[in-house]
């Protein structure tokens, strides 16, 4: 019961095909017919595997979940675009109406070698994970806390702290850069918790030890375009990483001024 | 057979008894923790914030999580908020109050001691959350703002806009993480439990399939706890997330796990409504959305009119006329089951006529459209992009929809199952909700259960018995291993015709049409039949494609679907067996002249647990035993539920 009036669509796709993380991966064209408007992108690829299924044919595999925008699951690229064309929506929020009838779609897996791809469209982004142990959180232990209103926030900075972690750790943002830099997803957790009288005691530990850890996962260097900005599904701001840059700066002076103390 | 129910609620005065409890169990030095392994399944809010608790405290944790990252569990899609007894409102709210509307919420079917702990230990909740770095919305002074949700009449619900439960599960995730990288957790990413594996009559580990691999992995420790959530997508549409699903707690409950309660589902009242064959699920929007909008229908029916057209003479705000001092914010089951008498009167609206109108239009009038996008700004945008309406102009459609469970594995005041050394933790517990779980309880529960409760009652169990040692070489978890895998084997050797989605939606429909909104006894021994002949089917003509090799999410869905097959017969069954009607479970026969729930407190004043007892080997036929668990109520008057 779409409010613009239920039609279908007759689409193109071309889809990534790898078995799995050894095989050589390749694009597969499928011919879908008479898809409604109303449907998501992924409920679109759940009637090609439907057909798939029945055929007896290995359906697509991609990741997904909470189909509401928010688990972070999605990871597919739609021509050329991380999530596809909407701007700040994730592929499972992404909808058909944004599609004209004869269109011709490319999706394939989120790039980058820190995401290797375990089967079709879907990827590991344990990456993700090892940047947050190394230093995304406040080390407090349960039990440890004070009165909740112990520490008053401005109510701005609170709503600022928020933007930022705001981010679903999809990876849009490092499919999204050309040197595959996890800058923005790091940018936002360090200005989430730095943001925060709580983080504050573990501000340069942070950012030290996370950048690290995002180098060695492979990850590269912010290439300055702000694509992966544009990509977020969360509209996570490139103002990130330019925060990012000088709480990094500020943490390195500091650490070498109290002979690495903080690291 | 004897199943013992002891719910092992400590004596004392209702207000003392967590505290008094505290002080009685047995402690594990801190030397000897580290010696003592424990499992945790799940990595939503309860899982992942007892496995970063226990951690803190010492023990060796593994933990499991079927997502590629423990960040991706539902409990990160809960909207509106998490309440807790601080009274920072000054408006009159305490512990006891708390306490007293979740009793009352749940429809008097949830234990007087483990409600009066959850309410109690509220505050710390959110002082922890707050030090991890949640960022909940503020005043201009600093401090925490708080907003009402349904059921109760002070302001006592915490939130991060309608993202709350991605805030909460972020700070418990990262907490977590911290403890991964100190490897005092050892993570399990795309591990699957497929099998519990019980050893001289205790919960000594399981068998997990590695999703990538198809591999089938063994691990042991000294207790297991679940936190795998609910089983709304037994429904099949249900505002869970695709993967939600009930394999853990089955796989327990064949073990011998009893089953709480599991006819207590909550549909929720605030959801987009199905808008055809296309659709994977349901969308909810948040509760916290009847602070300002206000439910309605036309008063005539076939009213075609745009909503903006029809005057408010002509409109029924019908949560405002029936229940005039709770209003918009009555309890779930029954804006819900309000909304479904509309709908069954001919008044619905939008294509299907199987809606109702969530309007803000004088909200919107009232603090502006800033103020409103403050508010639910990520609610609204989700509705714009699922249904291409704007809600900022017309009002938004909602109909109710699956959405939680009350029931699920049934667990003393340790949350320790009927298996010695099993604990449940969060909404995969039959817990404290009773018969319908007020907003903003789930978030509470699952932090309580995760960060205050298990730690301590952990420690209890460890010290309190022999637990001998064993690995994961022990013969019990070859059998297990082996029972997993002829299961896996069975389902793809049966190349039927039908796919698992087609399978799930048939179930899906009997259901909600039968164990949905509105059961009857016929309608029940319907489902009971028509669920039997459904799984018959499945066994015989699934059709599940590729292989045990590698990533196959069609193997994955098949196997929870064929453990969903017998969890709905056993949800009809407990529906059948309560002649009443109390919170979501609503029995037509029973009911009062006004159509509200009427309960039977002189027969049903009980908590069900079933026990699995095995199958007809001629006939494939399911065999349960239902046992009742006596509630008593020593300072809650029991009553007759009015929101009116």
């Amino acid at each position: 019961m779409g409010g613009t009036g239920t039609t279908t669509l007759n689409l193109k796709l071309k889809v990534w095909r790898q078995n799995n993380p050894q095989a050589e991966g390749h694009f597969e064209d499928y011919d879908v017919e008479g898809i409604s408007t109303d449907a998501s992108f992924l409920e679109m690829l759940d009637v090609v595997n439907n057909r798939l299924v029945k055929e007896g044919k290995d359906p697509i595999a991609f990741d997904h979940d909470c189909r509401e925008g928010i688990c972070g699951s999605c990871s597919m690229t739609i021509n050329g675009n991380p999530h596809g064309p909407q701007r700040g929506t994730t592929t499972c929020q992404l909808h058909m109406r944004k599609f004209k009838t004869g269109d011709s779609i490319t999706v394939e897996p989120f790039r980058a070698k820190a995401f290797p791809v375990i089967k079709d469209l879907a990827v590991n982004r344990s990456a993700f994970d090892k940047i947050i142990a190394s230093g995304g959180y406040v080390s407090v232990n349960a039990g440890n806390a004070p009165d909740a209103n112990a520490r008053p926030v401005p109510k701005d900075v609170a709503a600022n702290a928020f933007m930022a972690a705001a981010c679903i750790g999809c990876g849009a943002c490092v499919a999204a850069c050309t040197n595959s830099s996890a800058m923005l997803f790091v940018g936002a957790k360090v200005s989430h918790l730095g943001l925060l009288p709580q983080g504050d005691p573990e501000r340069e530990r942070r950012v030290l030890n996370m950048m690290q850890t995002m180098e060695d996962a492979g990850f590269g260097n912010c290439s300055n375009t702000g694509a992966c900005s544009l990509a977020c599904p969360k509209e996570i701001s490139f103002e990130r990483i330019a925060n990012l840059n000088s709480e990094f700066l500020r943490a390195t002076v500091k650490n070498r001024n109290t002979s690495g103390s903080v690291g | 057979m004897s199943m013992k129910l002891d719910s092992k609620i400590p004596g004392g005065e209702l207000e003392d008894k967590w505290s008094k409890y505290k002080f009685d169990m047995k402690l594990v030095n801190p030397a000897n923790k580290r010696k003592h392994t424990v499992i945790v399944v799940g990595t939503g809010l309860a899982g992942a914030s007892a496995s970063a608790t226990m951690a803190e405290l010492g023990y060796k944790v593994k933990t499991f999580c079927i997502h590629e990252s423990p960040r991706r569990a539902h409990s990160i899609a809960a909207q509106g908020g998490i309440n807790a007894a601080k009274n920072y409102q000054n408006d009159g709210d305490s512990v006891y109050r708390l306490f007293y509307d979740t009793v009352k919420g749940g429809d008097f079917r949830a234990r007087e001691a483990n409600v009066y702990r959850l309410a109690e230990i509220s505050p710390n909740i959110i002082d922890q959350c707050v030090a991890q770095g949640v960022p909940f919305a503020r005043e201009y002074g600093g401090t925490l703002t708080n907003r009402s949700f349904g059921g109760a009449q002070v302001s006592r619900t915490f939130y991060a806009r309608g993202q709350t439960g991605q805030q909460l599960l972020i700070g418990a995730y990262q907490s977590m993480m911290r403890q991964v990288e100190l490897k005092q957790v050892e993570l399990h990413t795309r591990r699957e439990m497929v099998e519990l594996v019980v050893i001289d009559g205790q919960a000594r580990g399981i068998v997990v399939r590695n999703l990538v691999t198809g591999e089938l992995e063994s691990h042991a420790a000294d207790a297991v706890i679940l936190a795998t959530g609910g089983y709304g997508n037994v429904f099949y549409f249900s505002t869970n997330a695709k993967l939600s699903n009930v394999t853990a707690s089955w796989r327990a409950h064949k073990k011998g796990a009893a089953f709480g309660n599991p006819c207590f589902t909550q549909i929720h009242p605030t959801c987009i409504p199905y808008s055809g064959d296309h659709q994977s699920k349901l969308t909810l929007m948040s509760e916290s959305l009847r602070n300002d909008g206000r439910c309605w229908v036309p008063k005539k029916k076939g009213d075609t009119r745009p909503p903006e057209q029809i005057p408010d003479a002509e409109r029924d705000y019908y949560l405002e006329r029936v229940y005039p001092s709770f209003g918009n914010l009555a309890p779930r089951d029954i804006a819900s089951r309000q909304a479904k008498y509309r709908v069954d009167e001919g008044l619905g609206v939008g294509p299907s006529k199987v809606a109702v109108y969530l309007d803000f239009r004088d909200s919107i009038q009232r603090v502006g459209k800033k103020g409103i996008e403050e508010k639910y700004d990520n609610l609204f945008d989700m509705y714009a992009k699922i249904t291409g309406e704007d809600p900022y102009k017309s009002p938004m459609r909602i109909y109710p929809a699956v959405h939680y469970t009350m029931g699920g594995l049934w667990v003393d005041y340790n949350l320790m199952s009927t298996i010695p050394g099993l604990h449940v933790l969060g909404e995969a517990n039959f817990s404290d909700h009773g018969a319908n779980r007020l907003g903003a309880s789930a978030l509470m529960q699952g932090l309580a259960d995760g960060y205050f409760v298990i730690p301590y009652t952990i420690g209890n169990y460890i010290a309190g018995q022999k637990i001998p040692a064993i690995d994961a070489n022990h013969d019990a978890f070859k059998a297990a291993k082996a029972s997993a895998q002829e299961r896996i084997d069975k389902l793809l050797k049966v190349k039927g015709s039908q796919t698992v989605d087609d399978f799930h939606r048939k179930l899906g429909n009997i259901m909600w049409e039968q164990v949905g909104m509105a059961r009857n006894k016929p309608g029940l021994e319907g489902a009971i039949r028509d669920i039997g002949t459904l799984r018959d089917q499945f066994w015989n003509d699934v059709r599940v494609s590729g292989e045990n090799n590698n990533l196959n999410p069609e193997l994955e869905k098949a196997a929870r679907v064929a453990d969903f097959l017998e969890l709905g017969e056993l949800m009809a069954r407990d529906a059948l067996a309560r002649d009443e009607s109390c919170g979501g479970h609503f029995r037509e026969e029973f009911q009062t002249a006004d159509n509200e729930a009427l309960r039977d407190d002189k027969n049903f004043c009980h908590v069900a647990a079933w026990e699995y007892t095995g199958e007809a080997a001629a006939t494939g036929k399911k065999n349960w035993q239902r046992h009742t668990e006596a509630l008593t109520f020593d300072r809650v008057q029991l009553a007759t539920r009015s929101y009116k």
